[in-house]
């Protein structure tokens, strides 16, 4: 084979095999690190794994907030409109953080479907509400205004 | 009235630029020097309107003017002037304006400096900048006006710049960025008149290296300007989060180093030829991309402050007929350019080859913007297939991007030493001994000494493999200067009278490997020996946290000019002498009744002491977070550096050659060119 030739070969076949194993690596740690996104109501009817990591996002329920006296320990509950999540955290929240206003959480849910977070996100902007909170919402106000049309069907 | 003069300077520059695509460009085909002349003085033209306009949008700002849109979203009375002037670039519209305004600033500088370049080349080049400042001035006119009234409801007040950016870092991160991602544009334009014409070779790499180059030295710093700035302000200590936003500039920064590296290949050798130009090609790409991911909101993020969908399909669009355009004339152009003088001498290389070490750099650093690539679009993708919303974290990141930067520092070390050609692996394996010993020792050694105590149980593997690999590249490029400075006597005295012999692009070679290892030493080990407590503490509380005490000492009320703090004092012992007093706060800005945590840090080469308030709890107890965090400071230190290499290969002599009459062979190929592009 003439020199130059056997060297693009060569280097055809090592790139090849790299990209082999790039690709095969990049999908198993996609499938490994993709963290799933929950609404609220899909945890509480376990729909979602447990002792899985994940997000749930919704709006903080007012009133729902419980702090700790000695620790940094707090209680939450977040909502998307049908259902209420109640979320555990220990540690600094953050700045934009409030009853009333989007929130997103990520960690694992327990047995009494409670979510143990290991992360509590807020938006950064007061305009500003997490595309998919916004969706869980609509989606959630959707299904509760059909819920209320059947209802009314029924009684009539 | 002013902003009626702004908007109208920009539909100026818009048309401006629309002549300055079509008439060179036609001039060079048909060959009229007239015409290709042109471009030159539109491209200066352009840069003027451009900034006219800017500087509108600039006065309009300072004079509070909240009959604009823009200005009464994203301004206040209250806000302090310097910040009222980086908020023009602080959303949307502004950040567009400022993008055109630096690609007219880079436009008139290919016009200005490319006086010793071919006129055919130089006017297909200007000629590409105008078409895609076409596309940016489109853009801003139709979807994003930074200059539209609300009238005759005008609001009294503004709704002020968001807290986050009221901040030194945004006045000078985001124009550093832009002119990076523009930058590289100017490599773009240069590829596409390449393939136009079919003229590549030695020549071209050489007038496109000092372009390219610089480009990239702005993006390194824009990036590090980034990190940094997302360090002290975001309030947690964080400085990096694989977020798309940072994955964007990322991307076309990786691309750039690899096209910085195969561009000397061409230009020393001949070699890698299609392969540079599709590199200048994606890193342009890239940028637009970045720009696509940012300013469509399609992926949530954290620079996702406002988002359009119309916006986002132009620039979809844009984008796709960028991309499109330039690789189909790749495929159709490349061959051409690949045959071109293609005697097989000049690009044959062995195994061990300075060339096969260039090969590795960009397939390891090509390899790796494909990863950040594919973990910041799947969300997107497999949001649009109905997948679920998934989002992708740091662990996927890290797991590729850390081997891959490991694997990239054990061939810099060989690299330096290698030869054009061939490398002979004896030698290599001679000048490796020594480096390799004094890493090992070191990386084996000091990891017992940074740790708190000197037992095997805070003993750290990360570590090792950190400063082995940091240890590594230092050694190798410093043995290799001591040789490079050997000309003729090997006396230590006659080496030191040669440290200024050596050219710029070499200087700025070791200067930026250097700081490469100094950056990879920082956030191996930052992130290693970090320590961080989250406590609750009240005043008169004593903590310690990584051989530091920290004492919460008092809470004040202070009053700023657009905000009002509780403003923590505490300080840092370390064995009771005191190092450090610092003052946390907790604003709450009035305009958008938004808080924000200010952190308060002692910085240090070896470590910094940063400290910020959480949220009051119950009576005077605070939540507080107490950090120390070693050597974080080498990760911009290293950043400024692998900038700084840049910019002494860009002030390289030989790319700042005086101009010349243009000579003979210069104006034969010109004159060659014009009649193949006129047959």
């Amino acid at each position: 084979m003439h020199p130059l030739r056997k060297q693009r070969l060569q280097l055809v076949i090592l790139l090849v095999a790299a990209a082999a194993l790039v690709i095969g690596l990049v999908v198993y740690m996609l499938r490994e690190n993709g963290n799933f996104f929950y609404t609220p109501a899909q945890i509480v009817s376990g729909e979602a794994p447990q002792s899985t990591f994940l997000r749930a996002g919704g709006m903080v329920v007012d009133g729902s907030v419980l702090r700790s006296d000695d620790s940094l320990w707090v209680q939450f509950k977040i909502t998307d409109g049908v259902e209420m999540l109640t979320v555990e955290h220990t540690g600094i929240l953050p700045d934009l953080f409030a009853e009333g206003e989007a929130a997103i959480a990520s960690g694992k849910v327990d047995e009494n479907l409670v979510l143990q977070a290991t992360q509590i996100l807020a938006k950064h902007d007061e305009k500003y509400t997490p595309p998919e909170v916004a969706d869980a919402m609509n989606a959630a106000y959707k299904a509760k205004q059909e819920d209320k049309k059947e209802q009314a069907g029924s009684y009539k | 009235m002013i902003a009626e003069y702004g908007h109208i300077a920009l539909i100026v520059a818009l048309c401006l630029s629309v002549a300055q695509a079509i008439v060179p460009m036609a001039g060079s085909f048909a060959g009229y020097r007239t015409w290709m002349r042109l471009g030159h003085s539109l491209a200066l033209g352009q840069l003027v309107f451009v900034a006219i306009s800017f500087a509108c949008l600039t006065a309009a700002f300072v004079q509070d003017d909240f009959s604009l849109q823009y200005v009464a979203n994203n301004s206040n009375t209250l806000l302090p002037t310097q910040f009222k002037v980086s908020a023009v670039w602080g959303a949307h519209e502004g950040s567009l304006l400022l993008w055109a305004l630096i690609l007219a600033l880079w436009s008139a500088a290919v016009a200005l400096f490319s006086g010793h370049l071919p006129l055919v080349l130089s006017s297909r080049v200007l000629s590409i900048l105008g078409a895609i400042s076409v596309g940016f001035g489109l853009f801003i006119l139709l979807t994003s006006n930074p200059f539209a009234r609300i009238l005759p409801f005008s609001p009294t007040e503004g709704g002020d710049l968001n807290p986050l950016l009221q901040d030194f870092g945004l006045i000078v991160h985001p124009p550093m960025l832009y002119m990076g991602y523009v930058g590289f544009s100017v490599a773009f334009a240069f590829a596409v008149a390449a393939l136009i014409g079919g003229q590549f070779d030695s020549a071209w790499a050489r007038w496109a290296r000092p372009w390219i180059n610089s480009a990239w030295v702005f993006l390194t710093i824009g990036i590090t300007l980034g990190s940094w700035w997302a360090y002290y302000e975001l309030g947690w200590g964080g400085w990096w989060f694989w977020d798309p936003v940072e994955n964007a500039s990322l991307m076309p920064w990786l691309v750039g180093t690899a096209l910085v590296h195969s561009i000397s290949v061409t230009e020393k050798r001949g070699a890698f030829r299609s392969w540079t130009l599709l590199l200048a090609i994606l890193a342009f790409s890239l940028s637009l991309l970045g720009t696509f991911l940012v300013r469509s909101g399609v992926l949530t993020s954290v620079h996702a402050f406002a988002n359009d969908p119309e916006r986002g399909i132009f620039i979809l669009a844009f984008l796709g007929l960028v991309v499109g355009s330039s690789l189909l004339l790749f495929a159709l152009r490349g061959p051409v350019v690949q045959r071109q003088q293609g005697d097989i001498e000049v690009v044959s290389y062995s195994g061990l080859s300075r060339e096969m070490m260039l090969l590795l750099n960009n397939v390891l650093l090509v390899s790796a913007m494909a990863m950040i690539l594919i973990g910041t679009l799947y969300p997107l993708i497999a949001d649009v297939l109905d997948l679920g919303k998934i989002s992708v974290g740091p662990p996927y990141f890290n797991f590729f991007f850390v081997p891959m930067t490991l694997g990239l520092m054990v061939a810099m070390g060989f690299a330096v030493f290698s030869r054009w050609k061939k490398t002979d692996a004896q030698m290599l394996r001679q000048k490796g001994m020594l480096p390799f010993l004094i890493s090992l020792s070191a990386a084996l050694i000091l990891p017992l000494f940074l740790a708190e105590s000197m037992s095997w149980a805070t003993y750290s593997i990360t570590a090792v493999i950190t400063l082995g690999a940091s240890f590594w590249v230092v050694t190798m490029s410093l043995e290799d200067l001591w040789q490079k400075l050997d000309r003729g006597s090997s006396a230590v005295s006659s080496r030191l009278k040669n440290l200024t012999k050596l050219p710029g692009s070499y200087w700025g070679m070791q200067v930026a490997h250097i700081g490469i290892a100094v950056c990879a030493l920082g956030v191996g080990l930052s992130s290693v020996y970090d320590v961080q407590k989250d406590v609750r503490m009240v005043p008169g509380d004593r903590v310690a946290v990584a051989g530091y005490e920290f004492t919460f000492d008092s809470l004040n009320f202070v009053q700023g000019p657009n905000f009002g703090a509780s403003r923590g004092q505490i300080s840092a012992y370390k064995n009771d002498r005191l190092v450090a007093v610092l003052y946390p706060e907790k604003r709450k800005y009035e305009a958008r009744n938004q808080v924000m945590t200010e952190a308060a840090l002692d910085a240090g080469l070896t470590r910094d002491l940063y400290v910020s308030l959480g949220e009051p709890l119950k009576g005077d107890a605070w939540a507080i977070r107490l950090h120390v965090k070693p050597f974080v400071r080498c990760i911009w230190l290293g950043g400024l550096m692998i900038g700084l290499g840049g910019l002494l290969s860009v002030m390289d002599k030989r790319y700042r050659r005086r101009r010349k009459p243009r000579t003979l062979s210069t104006a034969q190929s010109e004159a060659t060119a014009i009649e193949a592009s006129a047959q």
